[in-house]
């Protein structure tokens, strides 16, 4: 049966080209830990991609419930966790998930510096993958206001110091991602609209980047 | 792929374990948030209390509309809602409480709304009417009478529960 309807779509658009393209690749002895065990390193950046999928799926979930206004996002937090099925579940994988995420990204970025996977002519894979790093720290950033405790408040405030702290532009810059002079209801409207939208898709945009260098230099080679 | 029926192929037996395996491990993640989302259709309605509406003294065989508040609790959100009913005694003396919901398409109905009959309830959307005691009048859009509110006669007073749809 899906042999058949699988059949029916290449016969006319030929897309087995695409996914072999995609997902027939050698994958070199010297990465793959069925060969050498330490090899597992190399599967750092897969667990990063992964944990980042957990993100963006149960954060798709999260937001059917979730409110970003300073009366309501607590009190919505404590229902979608309490009174919703598996909501400590879904909430909980976001939770975690974000600080896998961010400690993946360092193992992954630790084994391309000490392999010296950054070399020519690899070096716009190294600086897309920095850029990468600063897109997740800053969803980890934005993300942390979010729940609007006690905690995200005071962390949030500690963030805007630092912003305000850079020379010249500070104080602008605090500004804006403050939304006002307060930390209040346009600081938490402007930190979901980044954490949902903005970072979001200059992730997907620097990944698809990052995906297509890997694919186009493959794998460096052994040490 | 198999010689015969007996024989599994390496690569057979590598596409069933890994699209086995891998399935279990799209399934662990995604049933949760599955049941997260789908969590409204499996929470039962919980059947509201009943509110004080009007004193017994009030009601007359004219019906009269009564609005009140009743204390509703929305997901996270608490608040008053405003709902109306439309009062009266029958002939037998026995009090009705119907609700102002039009079963065409919902509209809010009047009794009298229609100057011209002045004891039916008229719906002004598409001129739906219904009898005084809330039986809807065939050849016009209602296919099934005003909902009935629950209610219970105490100290005085009428208190009214949920709306029950008679058919």
């Amino acid at each position: 049966m899906l042999q058949k309807i699988y059949d029916w779509v290449d016969e006319r658009v030929d897309i087995t080209p695409l996914w072999r393209d995609i997902a027939d690749h050698e994958v070199p002895e010297h990465v793959n830990p069925a060969h050498h065990f330490s090899a597992f390193v190399y599967c750092f950046g897969g667990l990063t991609f992964f944990t980042i999928v957990i993100q963006i799926l149960s954060g798709m979930f999260l937001t059917m419930y979730y409110v970003p206004d300073i009366i309501n996002a607590h009190a919505s937090v404590y229902y979608l966790q309490n009174e919703i099925a598996h909501g400590q579940i879904v909430r909980g994988m976001h939770h975690w998930g974000a600080s896998v995420a961010i400690v993946m990204l360092f193992l992954h970025t630790l084994r391309v510096f000490f392999t010296g996977s950054y070399k020519k002519p690899r070096e716009l894979n190294w600086v897309v993958g920095v850029l990468l790093f600063f897109v997740v720290l800053a969803l980890g950033l934005t993300g942390y206001l979010l729940p609007w405790d006690m905690k995200a408040l005071f962390a949030t405030k500690v963030t805007l110091q630092i912003a305000e702290s850079v020379p010249v532009i500070g104080g602008i810059a605090k500004t804006l991602l403050a939304g006002g002079e307060i930390v209040g209801a346009r600081t938490l409207t402007n930190f979901f609209a980044i954490h949902v939208f903005f970072l979001p898709a200059a992730l997907f945009g620097l990944l698809g980047a990052h995906f297509l260098m890997i694919r186009k230099q493959g794998v460096s080679g052994p040490l | 792929m198999a010689q015969n029926g007996s024989k599994v192929t390496r690569r057979q037996f590598l596409t069933y374990t890994l699209t086995g395996v891998g399935g279990f491990m799209a399934a662990t993640l995604i049933s949760p948030m599955v049941n997260f989302a789908i969590d409204p259709v499996l929470k039962k309605s919980g059947a509201g209390d009943k509110v004080k509406v009007i004193s017994l003294d009030e009601i007359t065989t004219e019906p009269q509309r009564v609005d009140y508040k009743k204390q509703t609790q929305d997901a996270w959100y608490e608040f008053e809602e405003t709902l109306s009913a439309w009062v009266f005694k029958d002939e037998s003396g026995e009090i009705i409480a119907l609700s102002p919901i039009c079963t065409h398409l919902g509209c809010q109905v009047g009794y009298g709304g229609d100057p011209t009959r002045p004891t039916e309830f008229f719906c002004p959307c598409h001129f739906g009417r219904y009898e005084k005691d809330g039986t809807n009048i065939p050849g016009t859009p209602p296919t099934a009478p005003l909902a009935r509110y629950e209610k219970e006669e105490k100290d005085g007073f009428l208190y009214l529960g949920s709306p029950v749809a008679q058919l």
